[in-house]
């Protein structure tokens, strides 16, 4: 009978494991946050900085993209669901149902390769690139060498800011796309006469960011509206979240470390900063 | 009772085995195969909902080169032109498997028929090294290799089918050789002793005797090959380029039905048209793993010694 041994081992084991996972009520909730890649290393950095405080909160930080985030919001899978643009501008999400916190802006600016020769475009010139109307650099006054424009993935909430601004009513033409800021970077700094948009975070040298209409792609003209290409990172929650869900998101909009230090430090800008507030339509009025 | 008949009409523990082996064995047929029929049939009924609840095409999807499938076009339908991504899918996949089985064969003639041990046992190691490195490590040198390489000689900017070829290929060389090893391995050895009994020589034997035998077994390698590259998508994604256009050669920015999914999954929402479009990429590749399979089985039935 040595076998039946080892089986009722087993459905013992399976007990004393249940017995684990329910004798953890006093525990808090863990923490489960999904969404935007763009968003995962500032969460994740806060969710460092908040367990350090709270040893006990378990928090978890998935990627995924917006439209994962905003879905598993909104059928309760997740607490919180990462996004880049609002709930309103993904289509199959109820932007009802959830509730939008605003953590931070985040600013965005075309790159391109060294070789083009371009340090600055005006908003019509980069609207009829990516229309497809201008095709060489010396359109637009850089060298004679063929534009390789290089676009995000449809979702993508860089894309999004990107389109809202640049593009308004004007159809975009089909280009080659990418899915992460990181190999847009790869691709512009290798590929010459390469276009392309990152977010702040992602500016190098090893390629050129250019200014539009004479305006630098800085946080502090971003503050003013003067560079006019920047959303928000939204932390969308359910309306009845749990109290631990709340704590945190409030502590990372209140914190000062996370506020003032942490954003700036990852080339985010803090919404105190703001002189001006965006809606989902894009229109933007003083604070 | 009497011993000897309680022994013989109870069930004995050899009896009790063999149920226990029984049903262990059937329910474990049950469960896979409950588990590729609900696989068949979840994408399958998500990827037909584009057609049905979303209204679009079958015509166009398959026909139509303009794959946006948020918008909608003149006629009020969601534009689902997948044609641009069938074509690169094929594209890189024929392209490949013919770079691939030239050197497939070769390699698999060396190992077979001319190498000693221990050549044998090296290049063993080799190819199967080869499929042990993860498709991330391929396109990632084929981002930082192929593409430059295929910029500077051929032109374009490095992006598109051409180099989705040279990546995939290293990617199936292995397949392919093992495969046509095996083949080559089935062909009976009487064949080969009655072809130099009559004063054939061993260039002429391998030619004319041992490749036509191994023939049918050489076309399931090739064909396991094309499966292969047909479904591969990260390393293909990284170096395709991912635009959704028609290519206008093998130079030009395209894309295939893998590297689309894989971009597009993570940005659409259940049950809207872009994730349901997205399905029927899905069930385009479904389908063709399918048929790549019914070809091997019909070739070989064809092909029997």
């Amino acid at each position: 009978m040595k076998k039946y041994n080892l089986l009722w081992a087993f459905v013992a084991m399976f007990f004393i494991l249940m017995g684990c996972s329910s004798n953890t009520k006093d525990a808090p909730k863990s923490i489960q946050i999904v969404g935007s890649s763009a968003m995962q290393p500032i969460v994740e950095m806060g969710a460092h900085q908040y367990q350090k405080k709270h040893p006990e909160q378990k928090i978890t930080v998935q990627g995924g993209g917006s439209g994962t985030g905003l879905s598993q919001v909104q059928s309760g899978a997740v607490d919180v669901g990462n996004s880049d643009i609002f709930a309103s501008q993904q289509k199959g999400i109820d932007a009802n149902k959830i509730v939008d916190h605003q953590l931070a802006v985040i600013g965005v600016a075309p790159i391109v390769n060294k070789d083009a020769g371009v340090k600055n475009v005006t908003m019509e010139q980069l609207q009829k690139i990516y229309a497809g109307e201008y095709t060489n650099w010396r359109e637009v006054g850089g060298k004679d060498m063929e534009i390789v424009v290089i676009d995000r993935a449809h979702g993508s909430g860089t894309r999004a800011i990107f389109d809202d601004e640049v593009m308004a009513d004007t159809k975009k033409m089909k280009a080659q796309e990418q899915d992460s800021n990181g190999s847009v970077q790869h691709m512009v700094s290798e590929t010459p006469g390469a276009l392309s948009y990152v977010s702040f975070p992602y500016l190098k040298d090893t390629f050129v960011a250019l200014k539009i209409d004479g305006v630098t792609p800085t946080p502090k003209n971003v503050t003013t509206n003067k560079w006019k290409l920047w959303g928000y990172e939204h932390m969308y929650t359910s309306k009845n979240a749990s109290k631990e869900t709340n704590a945190f998101i409030k502590y990372l909009l209140k914190s000062d470390q996370v506020q003032e230090k942490l954003l700036s430090r990852l080339d985010y800008i803090s919404i105190r900063d703001m002189e001006v507030t965006k809606d989902k339509d894009g229109l933007v009025s003083p604070k | 009772m009497d011993p000897i008949k309680k022994k013989i009409q109870n069930k004995s523990k050899e009896t009790r085995q063999e149920l226990i082996g029984k049903i262990l064995s059937y329910s474990s047929i049950l469960l896979i195969v409950l588990v590729v029929l609900s696989i068949f049939i979840f994408v399958a009924s998500k990827g037909i909902a584009t057609f049905t609840q979303n209204n679009a095409s079958l015509k166009d999807f398959f026909f139509s080169t303009d794959w946006s499938p948020t918008a909608v076009g003149k006629d009020g339908r969601p534009l689902v032109g997948a044609l641009p991504m069938i074509t690169g899918s094929f594209g890189v996949t024929l392209l490949a498997v013919l770079f691939a089985t030239p050197f497939a064969i070769g390699t698999a003639l060396y190992m077979t028929e001319i190498a000693s041990k221990k050549g044998r046992n090296f290049l063993q190691i080799v190819t199967e090294l080869l499929v042990g490195i993860p498709s991330v490590v391929y396109g990632f040198i084929g981002l930082n290799v192929v593409v430059p390489f295929v910029r500077e000689h051929f032109g374009g900017s490095g992006y598109g089918i051409l180099s989705g070829a040279f990546v995939l290929f290293v990617m199936v060389l292995p397949t392919v050789t093992s495969l046509t090893v095996d083949s080559l391995r089935a062909v009976p050895s009487h064949y080969k002793s009655a072809s130099l009994a009559l004063g054939a020589t061993e260039w002429q034997t391998i030619y004319k005797v041992t490749l036509r035998a191994a023939l049918p077994g050489i076309l399931t390698a090739v064909i396991f090959g094309m499966a292969r590259a047909f479904g591969e998508a990260l390393a293909v994604q990284m170096v395709i380029g991912n635009a959704t256009l028609m290519p206008k050669g093998l130079l030009s920015a395209s894309s295939t039905l893998t590297s689309v999914l894989t971009m597009g999954i993570g940005n659409t929402v259940m049950g809207t048209v872009g994730n349901n479009a997205l399905w029927s990429l899905a069930l385009v590749l479904l389908v063709m793993s399918l048929v790549f399979n019914l070809l091997v089985k019909w070739i070989g039935r064809k092909g029997r010694f």
